[in-house]
């Protein structure tokens, strides 16, 4: 094979571009963080306006700055999640600070599992993950709309069939 | 006593009718423990006895319904196993998928003359058929009868013969395992203990001497009991492990059922060139990897490669060329990064590390489920990164840590192709099956 030109981004997929994950993931974790976030801010902020005003003020700032802090994490970490499908393996990444690349033949599948919790519904998101013979592949991409999660999942496991190997 | 040959005309068979006794006594010896904790409480000994004394009827009776209601049958490609009294279980069990077949004898058993046969597939957490107990020529014999039907051979192929490949010397053993640095330690500590005990003319130092003896028990003995008369045989099964002193295991691993292998060389077994080798298997996932995973507790290199030469065919691991890591891994691993080393020839993938401890991970590109590459955020500003090399649970999680970026993407998706191509030309898991004759269709999977 080839060594394809990696100057400087060894977590490119060689050829096909990511495809990233749906950006209504960022809403939801952003709407999670903001009201988790707030809620907590808010109970802090009571509890030390017994003491004195300015501790309020502290507090709320603080809150509103970790608050801020987080929703552009969020943001770059959602955008950071990709896949890509190639002829005879996925590829998923992941993370800002400790970035993850993971190759997964079609042919060590065992399994694919489609996931939406309550809230992921509400947002109309849905995970798929891979499943191979070791526990230690991490192969999960969040945030996918429902029907690119089933087509995913159905071409995932028709590849799989096509090339298996078992063990 | 052998009940193979008489078969009934289900062709379902029992096992041995001394099973409830084996069983019961388990479940006795655990009423006892109970009632003897309870003894220190305030209960009266009269009630205690006879809570104990009614307890061994129901256990008779209900290792007696287990017994009868346990059935097991071979049925074509698979095993059959019937189980349980209230529950029934059904449970069909593929040949060719087999990983491994132990068979153990714990001590009561032994002195019973018999022995359980375990079944292992790879999934699920515990063997998934256990066969306790059958006697020990009902055991072989079905041992054989297994293998052979797994191989792909008639089932009434005699017993495969055995060629022994190596022998653990007893004295080797314990001198192994009196060589680790905890244990020089400990004895260290414990010396000095009695010489202070000594010289103060206090004797209650020596209450700290017991509890430091018995904390080197089950770091010392256990390996040893476990390990003793460690056999390894070759036959055209595979590979036979037979060890224990209270317990022996007799296990056998079929060809191309090793996953991963490490080769681990401890600082103080250097001087003697002495080395463990520990494997992946498929089947051994979840339960007592200790006892399972070690296909060398202890030997000379050469001894360890002849075995390991058996285990992965035409592989030769001192030919293939290694590559160091860049010199900014110092900063992420000072003490060893001139010690860490990977490569790859078109069989295996082989990571070498460590300064002190030595080990070295060999991975048959055959046998890789997935691979990953990580980087921390230190090991991004260094240009670094880690590959990963998934297989399947075990003791063996081969890496290869701090290599240049790069260099790392490059290996990765090399090595994920050459296991693209092992993988088009691997043989069948019916390993005696020549690999172009006629296959089921859904052999693989």
């Amino acid at each position: 094979m080839t060594a394809p030109d990696l100057q400087g981004e060894p977590f490119a997929p060689a050829g096909s571009p990511w495809v990233r994950v749906s950006p209504r993931l960022a809403i939801l974790r952003r709407s999670l963080l903001a009201g988790i976030g707030g809620v907590v801010t808010l109970v802090a902020a009571s509890l030390v306006a017994i003491a004195s005003w300015w501790l309020v003020v502290a507090v709320l700032v603080v809150g509103a700055v970790l608050i801020a802090w987080g929703w552009v994490v969020v943001g770059r970490a959602v955008r950071s999640w990709g896949y890509a499908e190639r002829a005879d393996d996925l590829l998923v990444t992941r993370g800002i600070l400790f970035r993850q690349l993971v190759v997964v033949p079609y042919g060590r599948m065992q399994f694919v599992d489609v996931t939406a919790g309550p809230l992921d519904r509400r947002f109309g998101l849905a995970t798929v993950q891979l499943h191979t013979a070791a526990a230690a592949t991490d192969a999960q991409i969040p945030g996918l709309v429902p029907a690119e999660a089933a087509r995913l999942r159905d071409r995932l496991a028709a590849r799989g069939e096509a090339s298996s190997a078992g063990l | 006593m052998t009940e193979a040959p008489a078969q009934p005309a289900t062709g379902f068979r029992r096992l041995h009718p001394l099973t409830p006794l084996l069983r019961g006594w388990k479940v006795f010896a655990a009423v006892v423990a109970i009632a003897a904790q309870q003894l220190y409480g305030d209960l009266e000994a009269r009630w205690l006895l006879l809570g104990v004394a009614a307890s061994i009827p129901v256990a008779l009776v209900y290792g007696y319904l287990s017994w009868r209601f346990t059935h097991y049958r071979i049925d074509g490609e698979d095993l059959r196993l019937e189980t349980g009294v209230l529950f029934r279980r059904s449970r069909r069990v593929r040949l060719d998928r087999l990983q491994a077949v132990d068979v153990v004898r714990p001590l009561i058993a032994r002195a019973l003359g018999l022995a359980e046969l375990r079944l292992e597939v790879a999934g699920g957490t515990s063997s998934e058929a256990p066969l306790a107990y059958l006697s020990e020529p009902a055991a072989q014999a079905l041992r054989a009868e297994l293998l052979a039907r797994a191989a792909g051979l008639s089932h009434d192929t005699p017993e495969a013969p055995e060629a022994v490949l190596v022998t653990v010397p007893m004295d080797r053993l314990i001198t192994s395992q009196l060589l680790t640095v905890g244990v020089i330690i400990s004895l260290v500590a414990l010396l000095v203990v009695l010489a202070l005990a000594a010289a103060l003319r206090q004797p209650a130092l020596l209450g700290f001497a017991v509890p430091m003896a018995l904390s080197l028990g089950p770091g010392v003995v256990g390996p040893i009991v476990r390990h003793f008369d460690f056999t390894v045989a070759e036959s055209p099964d595979g590979l036979r492990l037979r060890h224990g002193l209270l317990e022996t295991r007799a296990q056998t691993v079929p060809p191309g059922r090793v996953q991963a292998v490490r080769i681990v060389e401890p600082l103080l077994w250097r001087s003697r060139g002495w080395c463990r080798v520990e494997v992946n298997i498929a089947g051994y996932g979840g339960d007592g990897q200790s006892q399972t995973s070690v296909l060398l507790p202890v030997a000379p290199r050469e001894q360890a490669f002849a075995v390991l030469r058996r285990v992965l065919p035409d592989v030769d691991i001192s030919t293939v060329e290694m590559h160091g890591v860049p010199r900014s891994a110092r900063w992420v691993d000072p003490f060893a990064w001139r010690f860490q080393s990977a490569g790859a020839d078109d069989r295996v993938f082989v990571a070498r590390r460590g300064r002190l401890r030595r080990e070295t991970d060999i991975v048959p590109h055959v046998r890789l489920q997935s691979a990953r590459l990580t980087q921390g955020l230190l090991q991004r500003r260094l240009g670094l990164a880690t590959i990963h090399l998934d297989t399947t649970p075990g003791p063996v999680h081969p890496t290869a840590a701090h290599r240049g970026a790069d260099e790392a993407r490059r290996l990765l998706d090399a090595e994920v192709e050459r296991a693209r191509l092992a993988r088009s030309s691997a043989p069948p898991e019916r390993w005696m099956s020549l690999p172009d004759a006629p296959m089921p269709p859904n052999v693989a999977g």
